[in-house]
Parts: C-alpha cells; sequence; structure tokens
C-alpha cells in the first residue's frame, strides 16, 4: 500500500486512494465543491488544488491518486493564494443574494469565503444575469446564477438515477444547469441533487422559505418507507411554531451508510413526513351510541383490558409490519404467549409498490423481516381466517395495530365481517376509516416519537431513534402495550426498549447475538443467503468516467 | 527551398486520385507494408524527429509508442482537423488542395499502430474542405486503398469523416474525442491519456493533418533526411500560416528553426506599406507576442519555448505600427471567453472577466488597478485548469500589458490612443 506524506503527516492508505480521501483519514480537510464519494471525478471546481512535491503546477486532490513516497502540501503560501483567487472567481458572477437563499446556512460558498475569501471584490464590471427561480421539476427549483457548475447534480442523474435529465448548456460563462429539451426532473431520486448541490442553485420546493436552516435541529433515526431501512436524518424545530403552522418536522435528509443508502434516499421516503405533524389522534377516544368521549388513558387501558379479558381468547389481533421488532416481541408475549388469542396476524397496510434496483423496495414496510424472525407470514385479509372468523361470529373483538384496514382493503367486504364483532380497538398515530370507525382508539405516537429496531430486507437488524416528543398524549405502541400488558395482569418488567431488546435477543434465536449498541452504529446480522444489496458501488460509478 | 507539402498548392487546383498517383502517391504508404513491421515503422518516425503539429509539439513517433498494443480493444486513429487556432490555416490548405496526402499519412500511421478505423474530425466551418476530403476518402475506397483488404495486404482499414460544430474546445484533444462520442465538448481530465484511454475508451492515436500529411515524406527518402531538414530535435519542415499586415500572407512551407525574421521579411515580404513592425505572434493566438526585437528567433518548439512564448500552430501573425495594441487584445480576448468550455472555474469566469475589464477600457473608463488586475488573474487563470485553454488565454494576456505597458497606460488615462484603430469600434465591444 503506498505511503503518502500530507502536511508532514504521514499515511499507508490502499492503491488507488485518492489524495482528497488520504487527507481526510488525517483529518486534514481540502475544500473542494464538484468532488464527492458516490460520483465520478469532475475536477472542474479547482478549489482542491494542493502542492504536490517535484510537479510544479499544482494538482487536484480529487482527482490525484496517492502514490508511495509522494509528499502533498495542502496549506502553502501558493495552494492558499490560489484557494483564494478559485473562491474569487466562482464568486465573480454570483449573485449574493444569501439574505433571500434557502441556502444560506448551509451553503460551501459562505462556508469556504469565511476562511479563504479575498474579502475585497475587485469586480467593477456587470454581473452575468441568469434565470432564477425556475422549477426543473415537481420538487427542485433551479437559480442559475447561485450555480458554481460543479456537474455534481449531472453527474447524479448520469451515474446514479440514471436518469439523464440534466445537462450544461451554453459555454463559458454563460453556462448553465437545465433540463434536455421535453424534459422534467422528475425521477424517483430527484431530491438528492439538492443535498449534493454545495450551494443554493438547487433548492427543495418543498423545504424552500419553510424556515431558516440554522433554526433546524437534525437527529439520526431511519426512514420507514419501504424494506430498504435508508438512514435519515429528521430536521425539524419546535422552538418557533409560527414557522410553519407549527409542523415539527421541516424536511427528511439521507445520511451515510455504506451498506445500505450510501448518501442517498428516494423521494418517495423523503416527502413521506407530512403524517407526523398531520391528521393525527391527540387524545384516547371512545365511541358510545354514536357520541365521542375522551377518555383518560388509565381509563380506556381498563375498558379495553376488561374487554379483553371478558372475551377470553376469543379476539383476533390484527398487527403490522410498521411495529418494530420490540413492539411485536411484547404483542406476541402479551397476545401469543398470555392471552393465547385465537388470531394474532400480521397484515401489510401498504400494497406493494414501485421497486428499482438502486434503493426503492416493493415492499413498503420497514420491518417485514422483523416480523418473520417472530414467525408471521403476511397474511392477506381477503383470505385471514381471522375475517373469516368474524364474519362467522366467532370473534368477540378486533385490535388493530396502525393500519386502516378499511382503506387499504376497501375492495373487500371487510367491514360487514367487522361489524359483527361486539368491540374493537385502535392502536395508531393518524386519523383514519378504521379509526373513525373503532369503538376505543388509542393514539400511538409516529415512529419518530419513539425508538426500536426494524430488520430490513437484507436482515439488517438497525435502530431509529426518538426525534420529537410524541404528539398530544399519544404514545409509542410499545409502551402502550407495557401498559396493556399491567391492566390484564400480565406481568412485564420493561421500562425501557433497550430491556425489551435484550429480552427479545435472548428468546427470538434470529436475533441472537445482537447488542443495542452494534444495532445503533452499524446494523447487525445480515441473513447470509440473502443477494448482495444492488445499490450502485462506488467504484463502478467512478468507473463510469 | 524545396517544398514537400506545399508544392500541391495550387491556386485552385485540388490533387485528384490520378494525379496523385501520377506524382508518386500511394507509394509510400505501400512501402510501408512491404518495407516495415509496425515497431519498425513506429522506430523510423521516432528517427525522423517528426514533432505534432497541430501545437503541443510532442514527438510523434513518441507519441505511438504509448500505444498499448493486446489489451483486446480496437486501437483508433484520431485526425484532429479542426484547426480552430486563430491565424492558423494550413490544414485547410492541405484538404482543399491535396487530401490524398493526409488519407496516405492515415494508412501509414494506421499501420504502425495497427489501427482498423480512422476518425477525422473536421472543423464544422470547413464546408469545401469537407467535401473534398469525402471525395478524396470515397476515391481512395474505391482504388483498394481503403476497405477490407488494402494494397490487397489483408489489412483492413475504414475511414469515417465527422464534422464538428464549431467549438474552439472541441480541437483540445479530449475534448474533441467527447464530442466526436456525441457528448458536450468537456476535456478530460488526465491520467487517463487518450493512448491508453480514448475515444470509446479505447487506445487511441490522435494526430494533426499536418503531421500524418509528412509521413509520405519520411516513408519516401527515410527518417535520416527528414531529421535533417529542422534544427535539432525539430525534424523537417512545416507549414506556417503568415497573416496580418504582411505584403504576402500565406501559408509558407519552411524547416523548422527559421528565423521569424525571415519569414515575415523575405517570405512574406515585409509589412504593408512599409510601415514598422510593431508586434508578433509567433504560434497562433494563444502564443504569447514577440517585439521587433525579438524577431531573430528561430521558430522551433525548443527556441520559442526559451522566449516564453511558443511555436504552437505556426499561425503567424503579423501587427504593423498603427496597431492599437488594447483593441488587438480585446479581439484576442474575446475569443477565449467565447470559447471557454466552462467547465473549470478559472477558465470560465477569469476569460469573461478579462474581456469585461478591457471591453470597459476600451469604452475610455479604464481604472488604474486595471492592468494589476488583469495580471494577476492572468496568474491564477494559467496553470489550474483541466485543459490548455486558459493557459492560451493567459499568455497573451500577460504579454501584451507586459511589452506594451505605456500603450495601456496611456489608454487608461486617455480613453484611447493614436491609432487609426481607436477608438475602438462599437460592433466590437457589444459582443
Amino acid at each position: 500500500m503506498p505511503k503518502i506524506t500530507i502536511d508532514g503527516k504521514e499515511i499507508e492508505v490502499p492503491k488507488g486512494t485518492r489524495v482528497i480521501e488520504a487527507a481526510k483519514q488525517l483529518d486534514t480537510h481540502v475544500p473542494y465543491y464538484c468532488y464527492h464519494p458516490g460520483l465520478s471525478i469532475a475536477g472542474n471546481c479547482r478549489m482542491c488544488l494542493v502542492e504536490v512535491e517535484k510537479i510544479p503546477k499544482l494538482q487536484i486532490a480529487c482527482h490525484m491518486e496517492a502514490q508511495d513516497g509522494m509528499v502533498v502540501h495542502t496549506n502553502t503560501e501558493k495552494v492558499l493564494k490560489t484557494r483564494q483567487h478559485v473562491l474569487e472567481f466562482l464568486l465573480l458572477n454570483h449573485p449574493l443574494d444569501c439574505p433571500v437563499c434557502d441556502q444560506a446556512g448551509e451553503c460551501w460558498l459562505q462556508d469556504y469565503y469565511m476562511k479563504h475569501g479575498l474579502y475585497d471584490s475587485r469586480l467593477n464590471e456587470d454581473k452575468i444575469k441568469k434565470p432564477k427561480a425556475v422549477p426543473v421539476g415537481p420538487t427542485v427549483m433551479l437559480d442559475a446564477e447561485r450555480c458554481i457548475l460543479c456537474s455534481r447534480c449531472v453527474r447524479f442523474t448520469d451515474e446514479i438515477s440514471k436518469t439523464s435529465e440534466l445537462g450544461i448548456i451554453n459555454r463559458g460563462a454563460h453556462g448553465e444547469i437545465s433540463v434536455f429539451p421535453g424534459k422534467e426532473l422528475n425521477n424517483p431520486y430527484s431530491g438528492n441533487v439538492v443535498d449534493i448541490c454545495p450551494v443554493g442553485a438547487l433548492t427543495d420546493r418543498d423545504f424552500r422559505f419553510k424556515i431558516r436552516v440554522w433554526y433546524l435541529k437534525s437527529k439520526d433515526t431511519l426512514c420507514n418507507g419501504c424494506a430498504r431501512g435508508c438512514n435519515i436524518q429528521v430536521q425539524y424545530n419546535t422552538d418557533r411554531p409560527h414557522h410553519g403552522k407549527g409542523e415539527r418536522v421541516k424536511r427528511l435528509k439521507p445520511r451515510y451508510n455504506e451498506n445500505v443508502n450510501k448518501w442517498w434516499m428516494c423521494d418517495e421516503g423523503r416527502y413521506g413526513y407530512k403524517y407526523h405533524d398531520h391528521n393525527r389522534i391527540e387524545t384516547p377516544l371512545r365511541r358510545i351510541g354514536g357520541k365521542v368521549e375522551e377518555p383518560a388513558w388509565d381509563e380506556i387501558l381498563r375498558d379495553l383490558a376488561q374487554k379483553i379479558q371478558n372475551a377470553r381468547n376469543k379476539i383476533a389481533v390484527f398487527l403490522s409490519p410498521q411495529l418494530s421488532n420490540e413492539e411485536l416481541f411484547l404483542a406476541q408475549q402479551i397476545f401469543k404467549d398470555s392471552l393465547q388469542a385465537k388470531h394474532v396476524v400480521l397484515v401489510s397496510p401498504n400494497p406493494p409498490g414501485f421497486e428499482d434496483d438502486i434503493l426503492i423496495r416493493a415492499d413498503k414496510n420497514p420491518n417485514s423481516r422483523g416480523a418473520e424472525a417472530f414467525g408471521y407470514k403476511e397474511e392477506n385479509i381477503k383470505s385471514a381466517a381471522a375475517v373469516r372468523d368474524c364474519e362467522a361470529g366467532a370473534v368477540e373483538g378486533v385490535v388493530v395495530f396502525g393500519q386502516d384496514l378499511f382503506e387499504h382493503l376497501s375492495h373487500m367486504n371487510i367491514r360487514a365481517a367487522f361489524e359483527k364483532v361486539s368491540w374493537s380497538a385502535f392502536i395508531g398515530s393518524n386519523h383514519s376509516v378504521t379509526s373513525e370507525w373503532a369503538e376505543m382508539v388509542l393514539p400511538a405516537a409516529t415512529y419518530i416519537e419513539k425508538e426500536g429496531t426494524f430488520t430490513n430486507f437484507e436482515g439488517r437488524t438497525q435502530k431509529f431513534n426518538q426525534v420529537l416528543e410524541p404528539l398530544g398524549e399519544s404514545k409509542p405502541e410499545w409502551k402502550i402495550l407495557i401498559e396493556l400488558a399491567k391492566a390484564l395482569g400480565i406481568h412485564l418488567h420493561f421500562d425501557r426498549t433497550e430491556e425489551i431488546f435484550d429480552e427479545m435477543v435472548l428468546k427470538i434465536p434470529y436475533f441472537k447475538g445482537l447488542t443495542y449498541e452494534k444495532v445503533a452504529s452499524e446494523g447487525g446480522h445480515e441473513l447470509p443467503q440473502m443477494a448482495a444489496p444492488t445499490i450502485p458501488d462506488l467504484e463502478q460509478a467512478e468507473g463510469l468516467l | 527551398m524545396e517544398k514537400l507539402i506545399s508544392k500541391y498548392f495550387v491556386t485552385g487546383k485540388t490533387f485528384g486520385m490520378d494525379e496523385y498517383l501520377a506524382d508518386g502517391g500511394y507509394e509510400a504508404a505501400r512501402k510501408a507494408f512491404e518495407g516495415f513491421d509496425p515497431k519498425g515503422l513506429i522506430e523510423e518516425v521516432k528517427k525522423s524527429n517528426l514533432r505534432g503539429l497541430g501545437g503541443a509539439g510532442f514527438p510523434a513517433g513518441m507519441k505511438w509508442s504509448f500505444i498499448p498494443q493486446n489489451t483486446g480493444k480496437p486501437v483508433y486513429l484520431v485526425v484532429n482537423a479542426d484547426e480552430g487556432e486563430p491565424g492558423t490555416f494550413k490544414d485547410k490548405y492541405i484538404l482543399n488542395h491535396v487530401p490524398h496526402l493526409l488519407i496516405e499519412g492515415m494508412i501509414i500511421a494506421a499501420y504502425a499502430n495497427q489501427v482498423h478505423k480512422a476518425y477525422v474530425y473536421i472543423r464544422g466551418e470547413y464546408v469545401g474542405p469537407h467535401r473534398t476530403l469525402v471525395r478524396a476518402v470515397e476515391e481512395a475506397y474505391a482504388k483498394g486503398f481503403l476497405g477490407k483488404d488494402i494494397f490487397g495486404k489483408g489489412y483492413a482499414l475504414d475511414i469515417v469523416v465527422h464534422r464538428g460544430a464549431g467549438a474552439y474546445i472541441c480541437g483540445e484533444e479530449t475534448g474533441l474525442l467527447e464530442s466526436l462520442e456525441g457528448k458536450k465538448g468537456f476535456p478530460r481530465l488526465k491520467p487517463p491519456f487518450p493512448a491508453v484511454v480514448g475515444l470509446f475508451n479505447c487506445p487511441t492515436v490522435i494526430n494533426n493533418v499536418e503531421t500524418l500529411s509528412y509521413l509520405r515524406f519520411i516513408l519516401e527518402r527515410g527518417a535520416d533526411w527528414f531529421s535533417k531538414l529542422g534544427s535539432e530535435k525539430n525534424g523537417g519542415m512545416r507549414l506556417f500560416s503568415v497573416s496580418g499586415h504582411v505584403k504576402k500572407p500565406g501559408v509558407y512551407e519552411l524547416p523548422l528553426g527559421i528565423p521569424l525574421k525571415d519569414i515575415i521579411y523575405d517570405h512574406a515580404d515585409g509589412i504593408r506599406d512599409d510601415r514598422k513592425l510593431k508586434a508578433v505572434v509567433p504560434g497562433g493566438l494563444s502564443a504569447a507576442i514577440l517585439t521587433p526585437d525579438e524577431i531573430e528567433v528561430g521558430m522551433d518548439f525548443d527556441q520559442l519555448r526559451a522566449k516564453k512564448t511558443m511555436a504552437g500552430s505556426a499561425g503567424v501573425i503579423v501587427m504593423d505600427e498603427t496597431t492599437c495594441m488594447l483593441k488587438a487584445l480585446l479581439v484576442t480576448m474575446r475569443f477565449y471567453a467565447h470559447e471557454s468550455c466552462g467547465q473549470c472555474s478559472p477558465c470560465r469566469e477569469g476569460t469573461s472577466w478579462v474581456y469585461r475589464i478591457l471591453k470597459r477600457i476600451s469604452k475610455g473608463r479604464g481604472r488604474s488597478q486595471d492592468i494589476k488586475n488583469l495580471l494577476d488573474i492572468c496568474s491564477f487563470m494559467g496553470g489550474t485548469t483541466i485543459c490548455a485553454l486558459a493557459d492560451g488565454a493567459a499568455m497573451p494576456l500577460r504579454s501584451y500589458p507586459e511589452k506594451f505597458k505605456e500603450e495601456f497606460e496611456h489608454h487608461i488615462q486617455n480613453g484611447k490612443c493614436d491609432s487609426p484603430d481607436c477608438p475602438i469600434a462599437e460592433d466590437l465591444v457589444t459582443a
């Protein structure tokens, strides 16, 4: 392996490592715009020029491969001066409209200019005018004046989404990013171009002008939009409710995970966050003779426990692959092991959808593999024995977790079957036909308001984190289950999800060997029989150049 | 002095197949097959000291020896006939008058590099030369000099003629390859070099029209003879395109290393109206200008480099004493601002900025710091980019205000100079 010296520090790196990456390993930050580890090398921004001994010209660190014995300097006067002037060039025709630019606060031009800027404009000419606020697709807005033509977005659509909607038109200082005639930037991954745009040229139409980015807080978690389990950040604000009508979640951003989603996430996941702040059930509800009451939690839990006990085992529980492993584990302990309920079935609330070989999976549930580990096979509601038994009057009560059985399965005459049961309970986060119908409604937290683990389609168990407090009086399902167990007189000694997880690891063979720590940091297990993930790999992407 | 290529430059005449054959045409190509193996042929060209005459001056034989054989991929030959360097028009003469000379050279180069498919990327504006070349290619196919079994030697070679669309940057060899592949003409990052990863990711030889056109003579009379024509390490002759304020502008075929003074005064017959010389661009617009006291220089790659300019494409642009140097530089920089591909920040922004500063000065609104700024921009624009376009802009940009400092200062202070060309015509300024 070549040994290279950067600013006096030596490091050994694998052959083929770019100088910019070797520097990163030494905590030496070489500034850059066009370079992106997930894309091919364009080498056009010239920000990462460094001095390499024995080479007269400055070299770009993003393209230069580390060679044995190479001595690199990233901070010489020549380098710093050049960097300063590259920035001068980049900002020459930039409109400096930071006060109205959404990127302000997370803009690489601002960041690097603070560090390397010239601070004294020498431009006495008129700036070149280009189009502003051009919608290039349903999710992305282009400001050509702010663009530094780094071509990251073009390379993304060529190499990652493989849809090639974008290109650079015109020449020289008149160059502009543009969609090809008759096209729009409307692919399942469009939103990523906003993430990788280092400046304010591409902004997110969903996020624009919602809030200044410095008011945002961010927490790491997972996406629950499909069986991939992309690692994401939820960016939210709770201090300034006047920004965005009290909506807490402002946007989702992908978070790098080499094994799961690399740097990317899909638009379906990215924009699928609205339900956290809309149409939520915030208090327990009970319907008696057409009237809706708002009972206290202990009252409704007592009521439900009473009904479950009276029904003996003649209940049907509809679980969902949207639940965490811990919740499925608790449900199993309570309904299967203790109550021996007649039916504990797993029904998907979402029909299978679009799938590709990039990230998106047809299974729109985050935890179908986890549910399999508990022995659940997703059942088709049409033929489910539980529904037949309801229809036959052999079931006294139903407990539905999360899903809207009536809406998603409206083509079936489920309602008729369910009308035959004498009571029903719905545990979920958002209003739906099912929640409007159920006699007892227990408000649940959404997944970003709780923590737990999901097992993705490859069998990788990953932890998701609580980002926000549950809205209103809602509670995470695992808490509801523990409290329900208590009301039922079932003794479960758990207070935290970690305790449930540890117990689950002991009892469920699939999870053997996992620790909460491990699944939180890197995710654990990957079923050996599963095929390797088909997301594009870096080397392949680079090879496209 | 003996003429090689330029003996065919007869006004209004194109040498067709029959006339070319009658003059010994295609015998050299046949000789290449009969007298050499590919390796030996490369050695012969190396020995001739033939330099790349597109502008970079890289030894042609050496370039060929970098081509990896047996990679499992085809090797391509690409002829750069984009001839976009302002002040250069020699390839046009070859294509117009004796296209078979190029085709014969291509056959020789193809055999030396084991190429079976060759492309000619011809400048879009060269409508006439394109027509002439295409006709010549057809004639060569008809004669069996191209196709499946050329000269009956069992060797296949096809030639595809492709027209460019008018971008200077597509004359940069990797920009050319991108364009030929159907993409936007953005020069590629190097390494890998085209010799290894070129057209369609295959090893590729790229040569200029003129370079290939000399191969016939090297084969006919031997490498030693050719190498002795020029100066040391600068073998042979080359075609100088002489334009500007001379009495007899045109293409002159002269040995490398000939003094610039001889070209201007002996061959081009001196300055028009016997005025005084003011400045000369020695090697195409991208070369630094020379002043009258520098014209003793020998016109080869090494001697001109020593003078901090370059032999480039041998486009000699002569300016007499009436020239407004600000106008000359403005026109020059307008070209680079217009032709920068826009990929690299320093070139994209720098060329356009420089042009706008010069435009302002020309309108009489110059500022005292302008010259300093121009030179400063120049030093951060050159040497920091993917291709050499920015260097090509930086070289003249530095030389004009440095060599004509007083004139530029005078312009800034007074808004104009005494040249009949100044003040600058409004149409130049509005572009």
